[in-house]
């Protein structure tokens, strides 16, 4: 187990530095830093001086040392345009993506994990095969469009729930619900395909010829079963929920990160974007390697495959 | 954008009764849904011929007209004119070209990509496989929308950079499919015996692998499509991809957002497009996959 877990956490180190190594050179090798603070020209001496400052006159591994150790520190650099500093700027919009997003994650893990399970406990009933159908249309539309649509309906025909912004607790409910939507479709999709597994297994097929009642063959045979892939489905739900709080953000105007770096590609902030980059590629990084440590608890078997 | 990889292939077949007629339906859904599909890519192709007006045609007098069954709505704007006074059924039809265009380049470049870097770490030897699939695990990690943004914001927004970024982040799912089956049927009697008589990697993986994955690479290529529209259309709704005036519908949708209280249709229209395409594609996709059982993934 501890050489499972170790293999993991290096190849997450390996991830994490090429990324760090990725964002380097796209922020080191994207135009000229000069021209863009410098609009009306610089002197060649002037500009010497400078990279001989800043150290752009090292080598590029020399720079990319410099770099990881300003890192270390947490020096994540400033903001080409504004000269704000980036850590700032991202811990100012951090709180409403991380609300938006936790609420969103619970909401869906609290609707979508009972609702597969269910549709799958009652298989062929017309209320099972309505709610599969939703679940279907969930999966395939977009956030953006989920958004636009809950703002047409709840926000001004409605007029029911405020549509931009996070003044108010109300403000939350349609951002939250958009975010949740597509998660819930495919968490319920996904255990209900899961349970349908487990229900065909043999030692389910046991619990029901030894005379088992329905409701512990359920608790204990099936659900157990199905829940150990869902861990790292869940991996990849919260992975894709920092892709959707990106166009939620940008459906119902929120302070929140997502528009920080989209802002940074538009203006081609390289300062603002490489944060951006490093940030969610470490939060993914660090949720993969938690699912793996969930895995190894919940599922002997992986640990005995990965020692052998 | 939703993962593929996170529905399992339905199991548990249904027990004999009601199986072949749920066969023939699935028959039947497959059918209406690829016509539909068909129909909305003619569209999409015949746009320059049947679209009613140019698209990119200004008219200040005519603004955010509404759709023909509306109070005020003419024939001349079947589905009513954006804030600028466009036809929105031509900007609609162009839209598709557009999406559809970006996502079958985009999805090309990476199955030619995937499938390369596949045979190569399946049939290479034992340190470029491991090589490869250090890089395909690694890649995996990171977000495609993040690389694509990165992309982006360093190459400019010209459609060509859409198109190479999309084949740049979807690639790797094709890699591990092909890697598979080429580790899998290297071994096979057929492929010793061929590569005794002298037939070169390049030889073997074209007259004896290759053919062998036709089949699950239509399925992935089916499912993924979906997805890589809606790579474009996000971010032309994000304002980073498709750049005005090209008619894209993720953009039109983006753009109609600041006139949702009275226009609707703005961003209605081409919303209700691209549901239509992700729709029928995703059930193409899994009627598809249930015909041929390979795992899709994202």
């Amino acid at each position: 187990m501890a050489r499972f877990l170790g293999w993991r956490l290096l190849r997450a180190l390996a991830t994490m530095l090429l990324v760090l190594l990725i964002a380097f050179a796209t922020l080191r090798y994207s135009g000229e830093p000069f021209d863009r603070m410098f609009p009306h020209g610089v002197t060649v001496e002037h500009q010497a001086a400078l990279e001989r400052k800043w150290g752009l006159d090292q080598p590029f591994w020399a720079q990319f040392a410099a770099y990881l150790r300003g890192l270390a520190v947490g020096d994540f650099g400033r903001s080409l345009f504004t000269g704000e500093r980036v850590w700032a700027m991202y811990a100012e919009r951090m709180p409403a993506t991380l609300a938006v997003g936790s609420l969103a994650l619970l909401l869906a893990i609290a609707i979508g994990i009972p609702l597969g399970a269910l549709s799958a406990l009652y298989r062929g009933a017309a209320g099972e095969r309505a709610a599969m159908g939703v679940a279907f249309l969930g999966y395939a539309v977009p956030h953006f469009v989920i958004g636009i649509g809950l703002i047409l309906w709840l926000g001004y025909y409605a007029r029911a729930l405020p549509t931009t912004g996070l003044a108010t607790p109300a403000h939350y409910v349609l951002p939250v619900i958009t975010l949740a939507i597509p998660m819930i479709a495919g968490l319920a999709r996904f255990m209900r395909a899961a349970m349908l597994d487990a229900i065909a297994q043999d030692y389910a097929v046991t619990a029901e010829s030894k005379g088992l009642a329905p409701g512990r063959i359920a608790r204990v045979h099936i659900l157990r079963n199905a829940m150990t892939p869902l861990i790292s489905v869940l991996g990849l739900e919260v992975a894709g929920l920092i892709n959707g709080s990106i166009f939620v953000e940008a459906v119902f105007s929120l302070p929140g990160v997502g528009r920080i770096l989209v802002g940074a590609v538009e203006d081609r902030d390289f300062a603002v974007l490489q944060f951006g980059v490093i940030a969610y590629a470490g939060l993914v990084v660090a949720i993969n390697l938690v699912v793996d440590c969930l895995y190894v608890a919940a599922d002997p078997r992986v640990r005995l495959e990965q020692d052998a | 954008m939703s993962d593929a990889a996170l529905d399992a292939p339905p199991s548990a077949a249904a027990p004999g009764a009601g199986r072949r007629r749920r066969r023939r339906l699935r028959a039947d859904t497959l059918t209406l849904a690829g016509s539909g599909l068909a129909l909305i890519v003619l569209l999409g192709l015949a746009a320059p011929v049947i679209a009613p007006h140019d698209p990119n045609a200004v008219n200040m007098l005519a603004r955010i007209a509404p759709p023909v069954w509306m109070d005020g709505g003419t024939w001349t704007h079947p589905l009513g004119t954006d804030q600028i006074g466009r036809d929105l059924l031509s900007r609609c039809l162009y839209g598709i070209r557009t999406s559809f265009g970006v996502a079958a380049l985009g999805l090309l470049f990476s199955a030619v990509l995937g499938i390369g870097l596949g045979l190569l770490a399946g049939l290479g030897g034992r340190w470029i496989d491991r090589a490869a699939m250090t890089v395909t695990d690694v890649f995996i990690t990171l977000p495609n929308l993040l690389l694509l943004l990165c992309g982006i914001a360093l190459l400019g927004t010209e459609i060509w950079v859409l198109v190479v970024m999309i084949g740049f982040v979807k690639w790797e799912g094709y890699a591990r499919i092909v890697r598979g089956e080429a580790l899998k049927l290297r071994e096979a009697g057929y492929v010793e015996a061929s590569r005794a008589l002298g037939g070169s990697a390049l030889w073997i993986a074209r007259r004896h692998i290759l053919p062998n994955l036709a089949s699950p690479l239509v399925v992935m290529l089916t499912l993924s499509f979906p997805g890589v529209l809606l790579m474009e259309a996000g971010l032309s709704f994000l304002g980073v991809g498709v750049q005005p005036p090209t008619a894209s519908l993720g953009r039109m949708i983006g753009d109609g957002r600041d006139y949702l209280v009275n226009g609707w249709w703005l961003s209605g229209m081409p919303s209700l497009v691209i549901v239509a395409i992700t729709l029928l594609f995703q059930i193409v996709g899994d009627a598809l996959r249930d015909r041929v059982d390979v795992r899709g993934d994202g």
